[in-house]
């Protein structure tokens, strides 16, 4: 160790945390020159303001902890939804770019360079006012199906009520323990023997024949509940019963996967076109089928470089989701750094709850990636 | 002798100095608000980003309304002209940061004054500029009459971070109605999305209806309904800590009520100078030492009334004028039936 090296450490870290005492020390100093008090005490206090759409139970009568909860699941929620649909729509559009067809490789190339090129909130107001706009009144909506609604309030959709609900999840649970094993023996068997096992269909029937069973043994028994129309007033109508999903979700879902979906095609196509011509032609000479050259040969080596740009984007689309307060989702911004910040003006302990929300959320979804990534990556023997 | 006159003259300029020092009052002294505004030479004023009565900027950038009279009224106050006045558009999320942090000195902007604001985040209210409460706007062919005719399921769209989303609460919750909260961050969301027939009700302070009904489809298919669910006195805020500026605040606000209630206005305030009620006397600077006690000039409050006017010519001006809300109902001078009641400036 030499101190010239460790000194210019030293002194960064002096500057820092310096830069970060004056700061704390200068907003105390401020807070308390202006009787603001400092604490997260008010988290166990009566909210008292209500929210449209929650995953877990809630009302004004719960505490800002719980309040901060419904916002953290809102946002996760919509993050989800939105990740997965973007992944789809983006695998699809940028195999799309790579098509030989001129028309589909056209329509992908349109469609990638409109959607990311407009800004992401003029995109958020577009289809929510577009859905507001567009989508009927209750009274008005044609039933899909016969049990789905979708209306200006919201996509009513039937609910299951369930009966003994643990016991089925048991069996589910159950199943996957199952086929990660046979999973497990399946490949023993390939390295030993070198006779494949056909895991696929084994797997889908334990997943299938599991469930039936605890319907028919283990006492499960579910109904489904159809919403019903509801009339409020002479003009006013609505519809009760079954799960109401808002549209702010629908349009906010719908915004952030087909904006992140442009960026993640464009990493879907560097990946793919970033493995070498040979490789492929090598795999087909050894015989094997196209299917097996794509599951194989060019998707394991193209993942590699698809992950890490691809989790830039899962990440801007959870950190971009705070764009809900615009259109009245009640997202962790909304619910929390919104409404409880004004009702309880403690705007320097819920701005930084706030910050170390994201940065988990983040961090959280950056570990998965690189944890995927390196599972992933060729290991060299 | 010439020895003693450079000295003779830098006592005079000492004494001078001194002089100006005391003469800059002790009120300026002690607020450090005051002499800042009277160093930068304009009022920095919080308002809203858009509410037509209240505070609301035309298109060459002028602000007008009842909230932005009262920041004139302190510009003309304290710096002698009315138009010295910088405004801040605020969303109700970041009023009170915006003054807590300094970077406003007043906040005028339809701001409900409640004990949790007052107490708990470093905040004085200093009066009342209008006495509001919450309503709610349904459609008129929906044959709701009264708040007695909602039913379970109701949706109502309203602004984020406001007294009105609890009021809400209380109000669906003693009624026991279950209802769905759509709360938006801006106001032209909220309209926009009751428009379009996404909440069956739009509720807000009953002045916030009234101005806010322009701006839909088609106004005259919506009706406010009669019911008012809460008192939302509405007034200006300053931060907590500078008493002499928080007593500016105050009186330039009661000034203009009680030149109203004393029949002095813009036009007639140079003439009463020579009235023969003291109480009009001193309201425009002709007796008595008023200026001084809150580190002013004595013609503070004659500058209000002549360059500002009094509550009810700002009131015909911005309110009635343009038609948001022509009845003043609880905003008359307690004088005429209403509650408008300030302490005497004498």
């Amino acid at each position: 160790m030499n101190i010239k090296k460790i000194l210019p450490q030293l002194l960064t870290l002096l500057v820092v945390i310096l830069i970060f005492g004056f700061f704390s020390y200068n907003a105390q100093v401020n807070m308390e020159n202006r009787g603001i008090t400092f604490g997260y005490g008010f988290l166990s206090q009566e909210s008292s303001f209500d929210v449209q759409f929650s995953l877990i139970e809630y009302d004004g009568s719960h505490s800002y902890f719980r309040a901060y909860l419904v916002g953290l699941l809102n946002t996760i929620l919509v993050s989800v939804i939105g990740i997965i649909f973007a992944t789809i729509i983006g695998v699809v559009v940028g195999i799309a770019r790579l098509s030989n067809n001129y028309l589909i490789k056209r329509t992908a190339a349109v469609y990638v360079e409109f959607f990311r090129n407009i800004p992401l909130l003029l995109q958020i107001f577009f289809w929510y006012f577009a859905a507001l706009r567009a989508l009927p009144l209750p009274q008005d909506t044609e039933p899909m199906f016969g049990v789905f609604f979708l209306t200006i309030k919201g996509f009513f959709v039937p609910a299951f009520v369930w009966n003994n609900l643990d016991i089925f999840i048991y069996s589910i649970i159950a199943a996957i323990i199952s086929i990660i094993f046979v999973r497990i023996y399946a490949r023993k068997k390939q390295q030993n023997e070198g006779i494949q096992t056909p895991v696929l269909s084994i797997s889908i029937g334990l997943i299938l024949i599991l469930p039936i069973l605890s319907f028919l043994f283990g006492g499960v028994d579910a109904s489904v509940e159809i919403p019903v129309i509801k009339q409020l007033s002479q003009t006013g109508f609505t519809y009760e019963g079954g799960i109401k999903l808002p549209p702010e979700l629908i349009s906010l879902a719908l915004a952030l996967s087909l904006y992140t979906a442009t960026f993640i095609a464009e990493c879907v196509r560097a990946g793919v076109q970033g493995v070498s011509k040979g490789q492929k032609e090598a795999a087909a000479s050894i015989g094997l089928t196209p299917n097996q050259v794509l599951k194989l040969v060019i998707m394991p080596q193209a993942l590699r470089i698809i992950i890490p740009p691809t989790t830039n984007q899962y990440l801007n689309l959870t950190k971009n989701s705070s764009l809900a307060a615009a259109i009245a989702y009640p997202d962790l911004v909304l619910v929390f750094a919104g409404t409880a910040l004004m009702q309880t003006g403690r705007a320097i302990e819920i701005v930084s709850i706030t910050m170390l929300t994201y940065l988990s959320l983040s961090i959280s979804i950056s570990i998965f990636m690189n944890w995927y990534n390196k599972k992933i990556a060729i290991k060299e023997k | 002798m010439f020895k003693y006159l450079k000295q003779l003259t830098s006592l005079v300029a000492m004494v001078a100095v001194l002089f100006t020092f005391t003469t800059e009052t002790m009120a300026a002294k002690k607020s450090k608000t005051l002499k800042n505004t009277q160093k930068k030479g304009f009022v920095r004023c919080g308002v809203s980003q858009g509410l037509p009565g209240f505070s609301n900027a035309d298109a060459a950038g002028n602000w007008t309304g009842v909230d932005v009279d009262v920041c004139r009224a302190v510009a003309a106050a304290v710096l002698g002209d009315a138009n010295k006045v910088k405004f801040t558009p605020l969303s109700a999320k970041e009023r009170f940061t915006a003054l807590t942090s300094n970077e406003i000195d007043i906040l005028s902007r339809n701001t409900t004054w409640t004990l949790s604001r007052d107490a708990d985040i470093g905040l004085t209210f200093v009066g009342v500029n209008f006495y509001d409460g919450q309503g709610f706007m349904v459609r008129k062919n929906s044959g709701y009459s009264s708040v007695n005719d909602f039913k379970n399921g109701i949706s109502a769209c309203t602004n984020l971070g406001t007294t009105t989303e609890l009021n809400m609460r209380d109000f669906f919750n003693s009624k026991g109605i279950s209802y769905e909260p759509v709360t938006f961050e801006k106001a032209d969301e909220v309209v926009a999305a009751y428009d379009a027939g996404r909440c069956d009700t739009y509720t807000t302070d009953k002045s916030g209806l009234a101005a806010q009904r322009i701006k839909l489809s088609s106004p005259d298919d919506h009706i406010v309904l009669p019911e008012t669910i809460s008192k939302e006195p509405l007034g200006p805020v300053v931060r907590q800590g500078d008493s002499v500026w928080e007593d500016i605040v105050r009186w330039s606000l009661n000034v203009m009520i009680e030149a109203e209630e004393y029949g002095v206005n813009s036009a007639n305030a140079d003439s009463m100078k020579t009235s023969d009620n003291p109480a009009v006397k001193r309201l425009v600077g002709a007796e008595g030492e008023l200026g001084a006690a809150l580190g002013l000039d004595n013609d503070w409050s004659l500058r209000i009334i002549k360059q500002v006017g009094n509550y009810g010519e700002s009131y015909k001006r911005n309110i009635a004028d343009t038609g948001i809300l022509p009845d003043r109902g609880p905003n008359e001078l307690w004088t005429k039936g209403g509650i408008l009641y300030v302490p005497p400036a004498r």
